[in-house]
Order: C-alpha cells, then sequence, then structure tokens
C-alpha cells in the first residue's frame, strides 16, 4: 500500500499526516486526527452525515481519498463549536426541533451553511431541495425547514445590522 | 398527597437541553469512542441466500499483514473459552419456538439468507479487516432459495428446515371460526381488503456498532454499543457467551436512531464482545450500511386479508382475517409475539367488534430475519382495518366518515374491553373524527373532489382512525401474551448534598428527548431549575435493572417511575423537615421546591436544605440520604388514539402522488413537552407515508437483495414528505401519574393507510381495484392498476 504525507487544515490547525491511497478523508479526520463530528452513516454519498465543507463546499468526506485533500482547508461542526456561543444555524436547528437522534445533524449544518451563504433567503422548495442529499429518519424533516429559514432570518438579520453600522 | 406541586415544565415546550452537544459535534456515538489497542472487527457475510457451506479456509487472511486473527464457528468451537450459542426467541405460551429456528451467531454449515455471518477478521485498522475478510475462500454448495412467503408454504417450495417441510413456523388461531361465520351468514353488507405489506428497513441513520473490552484479572466483560435495551443486552449476551451477568458492564452512548432495530440481540454484538473475551484486547465495529440492510431485522412483512360483515345499519358484525407473515431465515426475537397477538389487540381500532376469527401464520423465507420496526405490526393491523372500513363504506354505499363515526366506541365506555380482551383504558373517539372533519371542511373538500373530477383532475381524501397499545406493562397482560419480563421500569432520583439532582431511567434514549421530558417531570415535582436536574441512562452499572426504550413506554412508563420517585423524595424530605422543624409530617406542606409549616410560613426549608441535611445526618429520622427508586409496573395499558387524514391528488398518466395536505389529530394523554411530542409525529408520519408509496425491500429470484444500499432503497428524502398539521386533544391515561400515553409510533400505525385511503379514494372514478392493495403504491403500480395492466 502507498503511503502518502499530506498537509491539511483543520478548522483552522494545520495537521501533518501520512495516509495510505485508499484513505477516505472522513476515516483520516475520525479515526487519525479525532474530528469525530462528521458521521459515517452509509459510505456511499447517499446520506450526507459526513458533509463537511473542503475549501468552502459542502462535500461528502466519505467519498473523498485524504490524498484530494492535501492541501486542502477543511471545515467540520465542529469549527462551529469553538465560538463563544452556537451559530444562528445551530441555535435554530435546537429551538425549531430540527434534530432527535442527531446523527444526520452535523452534516445538515453544513449543508444549511454552505446553501445560506449562496442563498441567505431560500424559499421552503429551495430548501427542500439543497437539503435533497442529507438524510433525515427522524424529523420527517419538517422542522429542519423551520430551523434553516429561522437561521436564514437571523443571519440576514445580523448581517443588516453589521451593514448599517 | 404530595407531589401535586407544579412549576409549570410539565406541559411546557422546553427546547431540548441536550441538544448542543449534538449540534456542535460532541456527541460521542459508539464508534466516536476512542480506543487504544484496539482490533478492528469486520465480517464475512453469506453471498448466497440459501446455501450449504462444506468449508471455509481462512488461512490467506490470516497470512495478511495486520491481520490479528480471524475465527469461523468450528474455530470458535476449539477456541479457549465457550462457544457463543444461539440467539433465543422469546419463549410464549401460545407459540413454541423450537431451538431449531433460532438465529445462530455464527453460522457453520448452513446458511438460510444473503448476508448471514460465516467468520470474523480481527485487526490492526478497518481497512486491513475488510481486507482479510476479502481472502477468505467459502466452498458453498447453492441450494433453491424463496424469498416470497406465499411461495414459501407451497408444496413444491425449497425447504429452510427438515422439521419444517412447509417452512410454517406457527400457525396461531384467535376466536370461534364457526360463531363468526354465523354472524357473515346474518349480514345485511359483506367487504373484503387485503393488504400485502412489503418489507421495510427500519434504517437508523447511525449502524449498528459494539466496542468490548475484557479484563481477565476481574472476568470482567465491558461493552458499548449501540441500542435500545442496555440490561436486555446484558441479560441476552451472558446467556450467549456463557458469562456472569454480573459480569458484564453494558454502557451506551448517544444512539443514532433505533425504530424498534435495536432492541434485539443481534449475532455481531455478541461475537465482538467473544473476540475481545478471546483476544484479551478491545475490538471495535461499526457495521455498513449494507450490512444493515441485509442483516439487521426488517419490519412489516405481514401479509392480511379478510372480510367484514354488517347489519342494514351498518354495525360491525364481524371480522374475519387470515395472516402470513414473511419471518426470513430464522425466528428472531420477538417477531413471533408482534405478528399474532400483538397484532391483533389493535385489530378493531376504534370500533365496537362483536366477533374476530382471525389466523396467522409465520412463514420461513431465505431473507433477512424479521422483527420489530416502528409501530411493529399494529400498523398491519390498522392498515387492514381502515382499508377494510373504506372499502365497506364504498360497499353499503355510505361516507366513509359516517361508518367510523357508526362504529366508534362511545366515549362512556371506558374502561371498554374489545373482542381480542384488551383493555381500553380511555379515550374520546367521536371527538378526533368530528375534529378531523371540522379542520378537514370535510364536507366542503367532498364537494370540490366531484368538481374536480369533472375536470379530469383526482383529489382523493384518506381517513385513518386508530387505536395504539402504549405503555404495555402489565403483569398480566405480560404473562398472558407470554412477554419473557413484564415491562415495568426503573427510575432512581438522588438529591445530592449540593442539591442538584441526578436521576437515573432504565429506559434509553435514542433521539427523542428524554433528557428534557425527565427532567421537566423531576423539576416540577421537585419545584427544582431543571438545569439542576441530570438524566442518566444507558448503563448497567448506574441503574441496577430495566427494561428499555421500545413499545412507546418510555415516557409512560419511565417517565412514571421518576414521577413516583420524586414523591417519595418529597415524602422523606417532609419527615426530615416534621423532625428538625419539631412539627407533625401532616402538617408539613410542599410547594414549588419549599417545605414549610402549615399555618407557620416562616418556619421553612428549601428541598436543597433538606437535601443537605440528608446527607449530614446529624439529625435525622431515619436513613440518611435523600434518594428513592422506584421500579413502576403499570395496572393498564395507555391507549392512544387519534384521526388522521390525508388529501392527495394522483396523476393518472403518470402514477404520481402529491400531498395537498396531512393531518394528524391525536390524543396522547398529557403531554409533557408538545414540542418533542410533534417531532415524534412528523418523523413516524413520515414513515407512514413512505411505507404506503416509497420504500420497499427487493430480492431477485436467487434471494440477492436488490436494495442493499441507500441508492436503491428508497428512503424518503426532504422533498417526498409534506407538512405535517398538528392538532391536540386530550383525555388523560387514568392509570399513571403523568396520564399520559405514548406516541412514538402512531405516525406509521395511522400514517400508511390515511394514504393508501387516499390514493384508492382518488382513483375510485377510474375504476382502480382498492380491495387488493400491493404496497408500496409506487407510481408503476398505480399506473398499471388505473391502465388495467398486470
Amino acid at each position: 500500500m502507498t503511503e502518502h504525507d499530506i498537509e491539511i487544515t483543520v478548522n483552522g490547525t494545520d495537521h501533518e499526516m501520512t495516509v495510505d491511497s485508499r484513505t477516505l478523508l472522513v476515516h483520516a479526520l475520525r479515526d487519525q486526527l479525532g474530528y469525530t463530528g462528521p458521521n459515517v452513516g452509509c459510505e456511499s454519498s447517499m446520506c450526507g452525515a459526513c458533509t463537511i465543507h473542503l475549501d468552502g463546499e459542502a462535500v461528502k468526506s466519505c467519498t473523498v481519498l485524504a490524498v484530494q485533500a492535501d492541501g486542502s482547508d477543511v471545515t467540520t461542526v465542529g469549527d462551529f463549536a469553538d465560538r463563544d456561543s452556537l451559530h444562528p444555524i445551530q441555535e435554530s436547528f435546537s429551538e425549531e426541533h430540527g434534530l432527535q437522534c442527531g446523527y444526520c445533524t452535523p452534516g445538515m449544518i453544513m449543508t444549511t451553511s454552505e446553501l445560506l451563504e449562496r442563498n441567505p433567503d431560500p424559499n421552503e422548495e429551495e430548501i427542500r431541495e439543497a437539503l435533497e442529499g442529507n438524510l433525515c429518519r427522524c424529523t420527517g424533516y419538517q422542522n429542519i425547514v423551520k430551523a434553516v429559514e429561522s437561521a436564514a432570518e437571523k443571519m440576514r438579520t445580523t448581517a443588516t445590522a453589521e451593514g448599517d453600522d | 398527597m404530595s407531589g401535586d406541586t407544579t412549576n409549570g415544565l410539565i406541559g411546557d415546550r422546553v427546547t431540548r437541553t441536550e441538544d448542543a452537544e449534538f449540534v456542535t459535534g460532541q456527541a460521542e456515538y459508539t464508534d466516536d469512542i476512542a480506543t487504544s489497542n484496539a482490533a478492528h472487527a469486520a465480517v464475512l457475510r453469506s453471498q448466497h441466500a440459501h446455501a450449504k457451506v462444506h468449508d471455509i479456509d481462512t488461512s490467506a487472511a490470516e497470512e495478511l499483514d495486520g491481520v490479528i486473527a480471524v475465527y469461523t464457528a468450528e474455530d470458535m468451537e476449539e477456541a479457549e473459552t465457550s462457544a457463543p450459542r444461539k440467539i433465543p426467541s422469546m419463549s410464549t405460551d401460545y407459540i413454541q419456538v423450537e431451538p431449531e429456528l433460532f438465529r445462530p451467531v455464527i453460522a457453520s454449515d448452513r446458511v438460510h439468507y444473503q448476508g448471514e455471518p460465516l467468520a470474523i477478521a480481527l485487526a490492526e485498522d478497518r481497512y486491513t479487516a475488510n481486507d482479510a475478510v476479502d481472502r477468505i475462500e467459502v466452498d458453498y454448495e447453492r441450494l433453491e432459495s424463496v424469498t416470497d412467503p406465499e411461495a414459501a408454504i407451497e408444496d413444491d417450495a425449497p425447504t429452510l428446515f427438515e422439521d419444517y417441510p412447509n417452512n410454517i413456523a406457527y400457525d396461531w388461531e384467535f376466536g370461534d371460526k364457526d360463531e363468526v361465520d354465523e354472524a357473515f351468514e346474518d349480514a345485511e353488507y359483506v367487504a373484503s381488503a387485503s393488504v400485502d405489506e412489503q418489507r421495510l428497513i427500519p434504517d437508523p441513520l447511525e449502524p449498528r456498532a459494539t466496542v468490548a473490552d475484557y479484563d481477565s484479572s476481574s472476568n470482567e466483560l465491558s461493552i458499548q454499543m449501540s441500542t435500545q435495551t442496555p440490561h436486555s443486552d446484558r441479560h441476552a449476551i451472558a446467556g450467549i457467551l456463557r458469562h456472569p451477568e454480573n459480569k458484564i458492564h453494558v454502557q451506551v452512548p448517544r444512539v443514532g436512531g433505533g425504530f424498534g432495530a435495536k432492541i434485539h440481540n443481534y449475532d455481531v454484538e455478541s461475537l465482538v464482545p467473544w473476540c475481545a473475551r478471546e483476544l484479551e484486547r478491545p475490538v471495535r465495529w461499526q457495521a455498513t450500511r449494507s450490512e444493515i440492510h441485509q442483516t439487521s431485522s426488517h419490519g412489516r412483512g405481514l401479509n392480511l386479508e379478510g372480510e367484514a360483515a354488517f347489519d342494514e345499519d351498518g354495525k360491525l358484525l364481524g371480522v374475519r382475517v387470515d395472516g402470513l407473515a414473511d419471518l426470513g431465515g430464522y425466528v428472531s426475537s420477538h417477531v413471533h409475539m408482534l405478528t399474532t397477538v400483538l397484532c391483533i389487540e389493535v385489530i378493531n381500532s376504534q370500533y365496537e367488534l362483536p366477533k374476530l376469527y382471525s389466523r396467522i401464520r409465520g412463514a420461513l423465507t431465505n431473507a433477512t430475519c424479521l422483527d420489530s420496526y416502528r409501530g411493529v405490526h399494529e400498523v398491519a393491523a390498522i392498515t387492514f382495518i381502515e382499508r377494510l372500513m373504506h372499502e365497506s363504506a364504498k360497499e353499503i354505499g355510505m361516507d366513509p366518515a359516517e361508518l367510523r363515526r357508526r362504529n366508534q366506541i362511545p366515549a362512556d365506555a371506558f374502561p371498554y374491553e374489545t373482542v381480542t380482551g384488551t383493555v381500553y383504558d380511555s379515550g374520546n373517539y367521536q371527538q378526533a373524527l368530528e375534529k378531523t372533519l371540522d379542520v378537514l371542511e370535510y364536507d366542503e373538500l367532498r364537494e370540490r373532489q366531484e368538481e374536480l373530477r369533472e375536470d379530469g383532475r383526482y383529489l382523493g381524501i384518506g381517513l385513518s382512525a386508530y387505536t395504539h397499545v402504549s405503555g404495555v406493562g402489565p403483569a398480566d397482560v405480560c404473562k398472558e401474551y407470554g412477554i419473557f419480563k413484564t415491562h415495568w421500569e426503573s427510575g432512581r432520583i438522588t438529591v445530592h448534598q449540593s442539591g442538584t439532582v441526578t436521576a437515573y431511567c432504565g429506559t434509553m434514549d435514542f433521539g427523542m428527548g428524554h433528557q428534557t421530558s425527565y427532567a421537566q417531570i423531576v423539576a416540577d415535582k421537585l419545584g427544582i431549575p431543571i438545569e439542576d436536574v441530570e438524566i442518566i441512562e444507558g448503563d448497567t452499572r448506574h441503574l441496577n435493572d430495566g427494561v428499555g426504550t421500545h413499545a412507546s413506554r418510555s415516557l409512560v412508563v419511565g417517565g412514571s417511575a421518576l414521577a413516583e420517585s420524586a414523591d417519595d423524595v418529597i415524602e422523606k424530605g417532609r419527615s426530615i423537615v416534621a423532625h428538625q422543624l419539631e412539627a407533625p409530617e401532616e402538617d408539613i406542606e410542599f410547594e414549588d421546591g419549599e417545605f414549610w409549616v402549615k399555618g407557620a410560613p416562616e418556619r421553612s426549608m428549601t428541598i436543597q436544605e433538606v437535601g443537605s441535611q440528608a446527607h449530614r445526618a446529624w439529625d435525622v429520622p431515619g436513613e440518611p440520604g435523600l434518594e428513592a427508586t422506584t421500579y413502576y409496573l403499570p395496572e393498564q395499558m395507555a391507549i392512544t388514539s387519534g384521526v388522521h387524514a390525508a388529501v392527495v391528488e394522483v396523476d393518472p398518466d403518470t402514477g404520481e402522488v402529491e400531498f395537498e395536505r396531512y393531518l394528524s389529530v391525536d390524543d396522547a394523554g398529557n403531554r409533557i413537552n408538545p414540542q418533542i411530542v410533534e417531532g415524534q409525529l412528523h418523523g413516524g408520519i413520515a414513515q407512514g407515508i413512505s411505507q404506503a408509496l416509497y420504500e420497499d425491500v427487493v430480492y431477485d429470484d436467487n434471494g440477492n437483495m436488490v436494495t442493499s444500499t441507500l441508492q436503491d432503497y428508497a428512503m424518503p428524502k426532504s422533498f417526498h414528505v409534506p407538512e405535517v398539521e398538528t392538532v391536540e386533544l386530550s383525555t388523560p391515561a387514568p392509570d399513571n401519574p403523568l396520564g399520559a400515553k405514548g406516541v412514538g409510533e402512531t405516525g406509521p400505525i395511522a400514517g400508511n393507510a390515511a394514504v393508501l385511503n387516499a390514493v384508492v379514494d382518488a382513483l375510485e372514478p377510474l375504476g382502480f381495484d382498492g380491495s387488493e392493495v400491493d404496497t408500496p403504491l409506487t407510481p408503476e403500480k398505480i399506473w398499471k392498476g388505473v391502465n388495467d395492466q398486470d
């Protein structure tokens, strides 16, 4: 098995590591670096529980090789956790009861974050479309949609307030 | 009476206190547990559905660098520690399951379904463990297979077990057939319905996972696993591994969903601790999604068909029903109970049914073992009777709402013993039906349906009136049903010296917010801030015994155990206060966390002060400490009920179903946290809708599973399910101290029938035969049904 030395930045911390050619990014993050926020649900890009941001783009880390992430900037749901208070997306998922068992939640939050970056005021249809790659077995999606709507509103309000300064 | 105090937490929409760890990614699931020196396990699974196994050659696997060991059934027989036994099916008085039909932990010379474990490989990392599995050579002799239960009981079907030539594991009858046949002879109207119910995969998003370790000096086996029932697992694994139960410690991290699929005692969950004991080092395993699809228990798979007889006024005279369950390759832990007694116990739903005859058979097939999935086989029962009511209304020429109204059990009839002997404790079925019709504006909706039909548009209105047995527990019921252990639940409350509280419960949360709703109960009762209450579940060392979370029971039975423990803590506090303030106990009042002497409110102590005094114990009347444990045993079951309605539009050219509305009117008694209750309804209804329209386990003719990934298996996505409107009704359960009724399973129980009835209703003018429904009603089946194609 060929090994590779790679460098990746995860949530702002630089890591140098050695991985096999076949090591999946999600396993490198979880098993080697201890970032257990992204969860493994299907190993086939279907469920989205392992969604992270790779250089700012939401991707499923179960179908990216660790070597492909060499030199990249990775953000996991854990990046939000280092802040003093919850991010509006995290807050809204909790307030709107947009999670039950929580296994899909890290992926849902990362996908939502990318959506709201792209489209700060999505309608219900756009939200449901954006979340199509993230499965949830507990909530029937209803309160997840509400959580995204609520987060979007909070973030727009904050952006407007900042714009006023 | 103590415990009547309130600080308003019970019934409040408290935001879940456990959420922060989930939204920040810090929640620890089993595969998140850091281990050092752990061996990673991977399982070799049978590639064939039915085969004799002549030889398993593990030598090439063992030679691979990084492989620690590979074990087959034969290796386990020869190992130092005792080989694992088979997984027992629960014993019942009415169905005996012979040990021959028990599911093995590891197959030896014969496999009965694709995916059955044949060997387990242990390696230094998870990739190498899978490489090892790939290098194992198996010499199979393939046998003819059968996965369709109807075909399995034919004379020419391949036989799974020699002693069961027709593959029938059980043949169970209820009721007097002749008497019911007589009712049919007297009938004015007779209608029939059949539901060919597919298998479903419960598919919690977190796969099954286990981490085990063994300490030879103490003989202690510690197991961390994703389960709904830690204490039952401890007991089962003790039996399977022949290990002392008190030397097994089961600890459960966060559980990423269960839906009934993490109740049963599984094979790998015993193999992993067996390997840890044999190797004397930690062993870890998490299933892949395909392993889950192929080997975790499937749900549903119970075909019911039958008839109803009515008099001239549309009153039910009797029901006959015939059932066939698709059991899979062995008889799993609970399936024989779920598909028989626990199915027909609600088959009359909300109706006064004087006579019932049913016969249900269990067919062994070369498929994954069948067992519980949210709603269990109450889903089949309610779907059958609600489809039958819809078909009967057509036959009689009466509106389906009116036919239900005429047959509902009156609100003044409770407690009401049904034809099956189930006692319905409380309810108001008329209120639920009328509320549903009112919210729907039913009459106008029917008019609009007529108008749209004239325009070639097909709107369908489906009603589903349900009952659901929650809070199973009464000893007489468990004994009668042959449930292996009466379903009490344990709850302990400790008031610490500082005044903070830890509460323990024998249930196991897997997403339903116990940490919040239990804390609401305890904090409300004790009159303390909710932040001061810590809830602990899922550790066999913290609480000696428990039953676990299933059957919509946690809040009803576990919550009641905590409520009673809180009352006991208050009583003990009262005696301490009486002693210290030198007043008679009966003069000590308690409210909002404070005790005081009647008529002298300045003579008072807070519960925190009492906790401190109880621990200091310089001057207490009895034992030190402030703690209480309750083993709560319900005397009655809490019957949840309601009416769901689906309004859909079906496009006959494409067979597509579009939701206009979904309404859920539910009587769950007192709701402790309405937000959590609604969340349970939303998720459950999505599963009911999905059963009606999308999900289906498919095997090919050779017993290969076609739907072994989420690419092929139609778990609904965000745009597949509609927004659900919920309406709260409440007739509090009279038996339990919370007045609560379980709601976790009601969504699929009511939802499947509501959607099926709506689709059939929409297609009625197009000649769609609703009397025989083969679920799910995919666009293809709908199109064929409308266009008269087979």
